[in-house]
């Protein structure tokens, strides 16, 4: 009898988690409220099977439960009856997959008016690209990667050049205007995920992976990595900022061309900010806020606060004061050694002298 | 094979010759049994350690990121491959298949030696890479390329050279077994057991080890390729890219391609893990419910299409893998249209309890279990395989809390309720039924606490996979709560499985003794002449069969089962007609 109770408790508090759970889907901000409601078709045409079938058990457990003297029917099958079942059951498949592939063939067909955004995912970061004044997204190769060229754009290529790169893990988008994503890494596999937009794809290297959304609230919404991408990927994060058209152009304007961003900066501009801020903005750019937090959590490196000042301990058993000497080595030589307890991941970067000044004011102002 | 013969001649006879190095099916089986379950242990342990830091995160120092993908990586390709699998087919395939259809042992027996002490053999180069320099994989059990291979997932060097080689020795284990059971099945059948007259279990495990004989080869060459990939530098599965900021020596690979090839074997291995079950539970079913099962040819065909129809849906798992966008049609059709057949096993099994005498022991009690859990798990992948619905959800815990209830919950539960069943013909004892109550309590409702509200979690948008969720401003804290409830509950769960070895140990020494047949079942392993069954299996004279597996409570005859291989005169005839020795049978009236 214990079974009878246990199924009904099942039973009944599955239905009863269900309307009284607060986690459910977050608050659509896209267009594709379909998906929401193929959703709502599949929980409901499940729900009756699994409540009816489990009944049925239920039903079974008290009426032919083992008693003294009792026997069982024999009927070993009953072919109107398994017919009739096939019939139903084919029924209730095409009733959920027709809807279903009628909202799968509009994801695949972005409308063609659509904003053309490039998502970059890169271990364990995101960038932009925006087509700006050219016509089109420009040539890009894993070779040309390197700091001052983040997503690895053809520096020979004029609609490169013209694109407009975002170099750091926020996008704005404009309101109400489809946006076709085209999606490409330089190293692993990722997925951009933006849970209220619904719409996403995995993010595959050597190729080009593409999908669409109209976004239809204003806000800041999560971005972040869905796909394994190794140990930072929980740290994969980026912010999709939605906001009017107007501001969006404002924002837009604001930032770099591909072939600004290649053009040397000018040292009047560099030494007005100060450099604290200007290491932080590099921290941001250089992608080093991947691995390493300035709040004393570990991600993938060891956190900055604190570091400065501190005696660190290094796989090879030696240890060194982490003064701003050698704060600066370490970043140029990062493979020189590794703090115990953690993998020699850190990658050599492009970084000039003034920058690696700034670097380091930040990290000894990290406490 | 077929013919009588006098077993003892050959019996071995030194402990080396019949526990160690031996070719007795039944040892095999155990020997089998043993590792995948001890492995399977480790899997557990691993899968607790992984929940502490999901439920506590930040509680438990030892747990850093690096090790956190590592439990992950290795407990679910030690619970699908070295466990389930090994455990129905080694296991289960070779203990059941004999013994069933009256052979008196498997056609190869030396390559069934052999199978084992290789499958042995990749477990311990599997646990081998627990001590190797950098530790095991930790590029989650699917070993996506190309990041498996690359510096930033953890065990990138020794740790995934060692998964792949122990996978392929696992390989060329799992082909040495498969062949023998194919081949034993369709050459070693005693008088009279024709191909529909097997039951339900037999033909569960054929169907799946014809599945892994075409499966299996295309992870070995996905295997094979990733291995030159990693160690000679080929590009089968490696694009142009840049790895720690240096441009890597690859060109022109393609990561997708191993996706295809890994879900071409992956898809297929969910049903090498189920059909199994599905044979096997419906023999428990029909057994403890006194009942023949219900449309015995369907629940065959059911059973050989959603092998067949286990070919052509792998690339569900990819829906949003970046493949071309067209293949989803193709795949979510051929998704849904699997559950058909499936359906009419779940409808076969619950119709097999309508007017039946049903029998709440403990095999009984894990078939229900298995019933309730499989049709969750069942459903839920009706959101998964319905493309648009995927969309949104793949990659959360939606899809984990789906794959651990239908092919990790619940086949496990038909392990228990078959290891509770044939216990007493494998060692002559019984298990200890108020331990069994307690096992099947605390895994049965324990399970369901753990995978139903992650269900809930995934809707919500968790990605799978993430070490912590730390400032996510979209979960709110009481997800967090739910997590660490789910770990409380895994604890508890997993703790219980050490009830189950227990008593699985205490029973084979104080057990109490069982009958030959305790469960006066009609199927032919219950009536070898010795129980626990000698070597040989049936003494000097082969059985001879007469009628089909399930002839329970027929009208009229003295008890409520009829042995397969009870004189013809006994009547209970499969309800088809049927070929035997001299004639036709004209079946039973339904």
């Amino acid at each position: 009898m214990w079974m009878v109770i246990a199924l009904l408790a099942i039973i009944g508090g599955s239905l009863l988690f269900h309307v009284l759970s607060p986690w459910w889907t977050t608050a659509l901000a896209s267009n594709w409220r379909q998906m929401d409601d193929t959703l709502t078709i599949t929980l409901v045409i499940t729900a009756i099977f699994f409540v009816v079938i489990n009944l049925f058990i239920v039903y079974c457990l008290l009426r032919f439960r083992h008693r003294a003297g009792r026997r069982a029917a024999y009927q070993p099958e009953n072919r109107r009856l398994e017919l009739w079942l096939i019939g139903v059951t084919a029924v209730g498949i095409a009733a959920l997959l027709t809807p279903g592939l009628v909202v799968y063939a509009s994801y695949i067909k972005p409308p063609p008016d659509a904003l053309l955004l490039e998502v970059v995912g890169q271990q364990w970061q995101w960038r932009f690209r925006f087509v700006g004044a050219a016509e089109k997204l420009g040539a890009s190769d894993a070779r040309f990667v390197s700091s001052s060229n983040p997503i690895g754009l053809d520096p020979d290529d004029a609609a490169a050049r013209a694109n407009i790169v975002i170099n750091g893990n926020e996008v704005h988008l404009p309101l109400n205007r489809p946006v076709r994503v085209l999606a490409r890494s330089n190293d692993v596999l990722h997925d951009f995920f933006v849970p209220p937009m619904r719409a996403r794809m995995n993010i595959v290297p050597g190729q080009v992976s593409s999908f669409w959304f109209t976004p239809t609230v204003a806000g800041r919404f999560e971005a972040m990595c869905a796909q394994l991408c190794g140990i930072g990927h929980p740290n994969m994060r980026g912010t999709v900022v939605v906001e009017d058209e107007a501001a969006f152009k404002a924002w837009l304007g604001a930032q770099p061309t591909f072939a600004a961003m290649l053009a040397p900066a000018a040292p009047v501009q560099t030494a007005a900010i100060d450099l604290v801020a200007r290491g932080k903005a590099l921290a941001q750019s250089k992608g080093c806020v991947g691995c390493h937090s300035v709040d004393g959590s570990t991600i993938v490196g060891p956190t900055w606060k604190g570091l400065f000042g501190k005696t660190e301990t290094f796989a090879d058993g030696s240890t060194a004061l982490m003064d701003a000497a050698a704060l600066r080595h370490k970043i140029l030589e990062p493979q020189s050694r590794t703090v115990k307890g953690f993998q020699p991941l850190m990658p050599k970067l492009d970084i000039k002298d003034d920058e690696l000044d700034a670097l380091v004011a930040y990290i000894q102002a990290a406490h | 094979m077929s013919s009588d013969h006098a077993a003892e001649d050959h019996a071995p006879t030194s402990f080396i010759t019949r526990y160690v190095w031996s070719q007795d099916h039944k040892v095999i089986a155990v020997q089998y049994a043993s590792t995948a379950i001890l492995v399977g242990l480790v899997g557990v342990l691993l899968s607790n350690l992984m929940r502490l830091q999901i439920g506590f995160p930040g509680h438990f120092a030892f747990i850093t990121p690096e090790r956190y993908y590592q439990f992950v990586t290795m407990h679910g390709m030690i619970m699908v491959i070295y466990l389930l699998t090994a455990l129905f087919l080694g296991g289960f395939g070779n203990y059941l298949i004999p013994l069933m259809v009256g052979a008196r042992d498997m056609v190869f027996p030396y390559m069934n030696m052999l199978s084992f002490w290789v499958y042995l053999l990749s477990v311990v180069v599997l646990m081998a890479s627990f001590f190797a320099p950098g530790g095991p994989t930790g590029a989650g059990w699917t070993l996506y390329p190309p990041q498996s291979i690359l510096p930033g997932t953890p065990g990138h060097d020794w740790g995934i050279i060692l998964m792949l080689v122990s996978l392929l020795i696992f390989i060329v284990a799992t082909t040495m077994g498969g062949l023998n059971y194919v081949t034993t099945v369709l050459q070693a059948r005693c008088e009279g057991m024709t191909l529909l007259r097997m039951p339900l279990s037999v033909w569960g495990i054929f169907t799946a080890t014809v599945l892994a004989l075409l499966a299996f080869p295309a992870l070995f060459v996905s295997g094979v390729m990733m291995l030159l990939d990693k160690t000679l530098g080929t590009s089968f599965f490696m694009p142009a890219l840049v790895s720690m900021g240096q441009l890597a020596g690859y060109k022109g690979g393609s990561p997708l391609l191993f996706q295809h090839l890994f879900w071409f074997f992956g898809h297929p291995e969910v049903y090498i893990v189920a059909l199994p079950a599905f044979g096997i539970v419906s023999d428990l079913i029909s057994v403890h419910a006194r009942k023949a099962i219900f449309g015995y040819r369907m629940m065959v065909w059911a059973i050989v299409i959603i092998g067949a129809l286990s070919f052509v849906v792998w690339a569900h798992h990819m829906f949003v893998s970046g493949m071309n966008p067209w293949f989803g049609f193709f795949f979510a059709t051929s998704t849904l249209i699997i559950a058909v057949p499936t359906a009419i096993k779940v409808y076969n099994w619950v119709l097999t309890l309508w007017r039946g005498d049903i029998h709440l022991s403990v095999p009984m009690l894990f078939t229900l279990a298995f019933l309730l859990t499989f049709l969750a798990g069942g459903l839920t992948g009706l959101f998964l395989g319905n493309v648009s619905v995927d969309i949104p959800l793949s990659g959360t815990y939606f899809v984990v809390a789906h794959f651990h209830m239908v092919m990790g919950v619940a086949p496990l539960l038909v392990v228990f309720g078959a290891i509770y069943h044939w216990f007493p013909k494998i060692s002559g004892r019984m298990l200890d039924d108020r331990l069994g109550q307690l096992h099947f309590w605390t895994t049965f409702i324990g399970t369901y606490l753990i995978y139903f509200p992650m269900h809930y979690l995934g809707v919500l948008g968790m990605p799978r996979r993430y070490y912590n969720f730390d400032g996510y401003k979209f979960i709110p804290q009481s997800a967090h709560e739910l997590n660490a409830f789910i770990t409380i509950v895994a604890l508890v769960v997993g703790a219980a499985q050490l009830v189950f070895v227990f008593n699985l140990v205490w029973s084979v020494f104080r057990g109490r003794r069982a009958g030959p047949n305790p469960w006066r079942a009609a199927s032919l392993e219950w009536f070898t002449p010795q129980t626990p069954p000698a070597h040989g299996n049936w003494g000097p004279v082969l059985p001879v069969v007469h009628r089909w597996a399930y002839a329970y409570s027929v009208p009229g005859a003295a008890e409520d089962f009829i042995a397969q291989n009870a004189p013809a005169a006994a009547g209970g005839l499969e309800p088809e007609e049927h070929p035997v020795p001299g004639g036709v049978s004209k079946g039973a009236p339904a």
